[in-house]
């Protein structure tokens, strides 16, 4: 469960991205977070994983205030939310086998456990023959996979997306949000900030539209309605 | 932190030496160099050192008795001076053993100063050392101004010249070192800053997959120790086997007691460990340095 109340996020610059943004997301749901550019949708989904702190206002994660969390505890945090970027940040010296192991290794998984528990994820992205490749031979869609397999390897409750498939051709996409409805099925909370139309209108889900830092529109099965 | 935790580390500190091939070798070369400069330095350094405090420690203080002093007026004397804390050390040399010297000290034509062992003209004198040989012209001048203190003789002039001298040439070896600190300095930490942009994606994945600051830092700490201890390989080698071959070509030739080598053990063994605890300290330094920017949540 993810909880926002009266956030307020003024970046030191002076830019105001967020305005007072109030929302509640259940376990389980899928959210498409939608906007113009420049509305404040990375900074909210930044908010979520404690990537900037909002100036006023809380955020509970499963009854952890957000506002209040220490910087040491950040990294625990982190082990229950998956991120998923447009730019997949893959480590390109490590192979697509290591890259996942990582986020394993990181919080002292035996080694045991992380081989069964990467080569599951890889099959579940279908990247099981290519765990030996390095991502700069692999297709953007591929890469985008594997960085996916790294955000649900340790299992987490949120997997959040921002703009997962905007590097990405249209059928790409498409097998991506398979994936990610594949993950949401298992009972995974996601969401994701997108500028793509057609799936926004397609795969339906809640819509959070979000313009000059405030929710403007909040609606379950809800449409792009944006003309680009 | 697990034992496998550890071992990842270490396997991923090391893996990580080859995946940043470049880096890696000039990181090792700037360490290589520094420890190349500080190590000729530090054996060229000390060695003057030890010219200098052979020098310095042979001067002593002559302290000529007045011949009209009895043993008590001796004895007297001798408490006095020793009263003086800067006083290390106090021998006596009666005027009989002072002839015996001086004839030796001629060699051959010593013979003829024979002559004056029936009626010596020299005078029982105290040998007096002080703690710090600069120290010696304080004391001198105190102990003139005891009675029975008939002369005292230091090598006054030559003595003061000779300290100012040693001062100055530590002056100039301090500042070198200063100057190398520095140049150190500046050629490691323009080899991280090249490091970092390399490296901060990776510290940033590694926040973002919930690894903690103590986590992230410990393979960059071992890699830095890595490259120090790489970058001591070539200047210890090179600095104990030019010292062993200059050391036997030279001692032979050094006759002038004053000028000696430091023998080539354990002198060139102990610069071996300074080489690599410096190694190490740089290394461990500049990674430490490069990873702490990237850490601040
Ligand atoms: N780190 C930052 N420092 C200062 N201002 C920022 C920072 N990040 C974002 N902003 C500003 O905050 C506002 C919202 O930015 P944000 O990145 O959240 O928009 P967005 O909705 O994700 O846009 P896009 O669709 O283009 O990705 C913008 O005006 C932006 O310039
Ligand atoms: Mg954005």
């Amino acid at each position: 469960m993810i909880e926002m109340q009266d956030v307020y996020k003024t970046y030191p610059n002076g830019v105001m991205a967020l305005s007072g943004i109030n929302v509640r997301i259940k376990q389980g749901e899928f959210v498409y977070v939608v906007g113009p550019s420049g509305a404040g949708k990375s900074t909210f989904i930044k908010m979520m994983y404690r990537e900037e702190k909002p100036t006023s206002g809380s955020i509970m994660i499963n009854g952890v205030n957000l506002a209040k969390l220490k910087d040491s505890k950040v990294p625990l945090l982190r082990r229950h939310i998956g991120v998923v970027f447009q730019d997949f940040k893959l480590l390109p010296k490590l192979t697509v086998y290591e890259n996942v192991a990582f986020a394993l290794e990181v919080i002292e998984e035996s080694p045991k456990n992380i081989k069964k528990r990467v080569m599951e994820v890889l099959d579940l992205v279908g990247l099981k023959h290519k765990a030996r490749f390095y991502p700069d031979e692999l297709s953007g869609g591929e890469q985008q996979r594997v960085s996916i397999a790294r955000s649900i390897v340790n299992s987490p409750k949120i997997v959040i997306a921002d703009e997962p498939t905007g590097n990405l051709d249209p059928d790409t996409s498409w097998g991506i949000m398979d994936l990610f409805e594949e993950i949401n099925n298992r009972g995974t909370t996601i969401v994701m900030a997108t500028h793509n139309r057609e799936i926004v209108n397609t795969i339906k889900k809640r819509v959070i539209a979000i313009e000059n830092g405030k929710i403007v529109r909040d609606e379950a099965r809800g449409e792009y309605g944006y003309d680009s | 932190m697990t034992v496998n935790t550890l071992k990842r580390h270490l396997r991923e500190s090391i893996k990580s030496l080859g995946r940043n091939g470049w880096m890696t070798f000039a990181s090792i070369s700037a360490v290589t160099v520094t420890l190349l400069l500080v190590g000729v330095f530090l054996v060229v350094m000390l060695n003057m050192n030890n010219f200098a405090k052979k020098i310095e420690n042979d001067v002593e203080i002559r302290v000529h008795i007045d011949v009209t002093a009895t043993q008590q007026d001796k004895e007297a004397l001798k408490a006095q001076i020793d009263a003086i804390p800067e006083v290390k050390e106090i021998k006596y040399s009666s005027k009989e053993e002072e002839l015996q010297n001086l004839i030796k000290s001629f060699g051959e034509e010593g013979s003829s100063f024979k002559l004056f062992e029936q009626d010596n003209p020299l005078s029982d004198v105290y040998i007096v050392k002080t703690a710090k040989p600069t120290d010696t012209m304080k004391v001198a001048k105190k102990i003139e101004t005891f009675k029975f203190a008939h002369k005292v003789k230091y090598g006054q002039g030559q003595v003061e010249k000779l300290f100012k001298t040693l001062k100055v040439a530590r002056n100039i070896g301090l500042g070198l070192i200063i100057g190398l600190l520095f140049t150190a300095m500046f050629l490691i930490s323009n080899t991280i800053k090249i490091t970092i942009f390399a490296r901060r994606k990776e510290i940033e994945i590694m926040r973002l997959v919930g690894a903690t600051n103590g986590f992230i830092r410990w393979p960059f700490f071992l890699e830095g120790l890595w490259l120090g201890l790489l970058g001591a390989v070539i200047p210890i080698t090179l600095i104990l086997f030019s010292y062993y071959n200059i050391y036997d070509f030279l001692k032979p030739k050094l006759t002038n007691p004053f000028i000696q080598l430091l023998p080539f053990s354990p002198f060139a063994w102990q610069i071996a460990a300074i080489l690599v605890a410096l190694g190490a300290c740089i290394g461990v330094w500049g990674s430490m340095v490069s990873v702490r920017r990237f850490l601040k949540v």
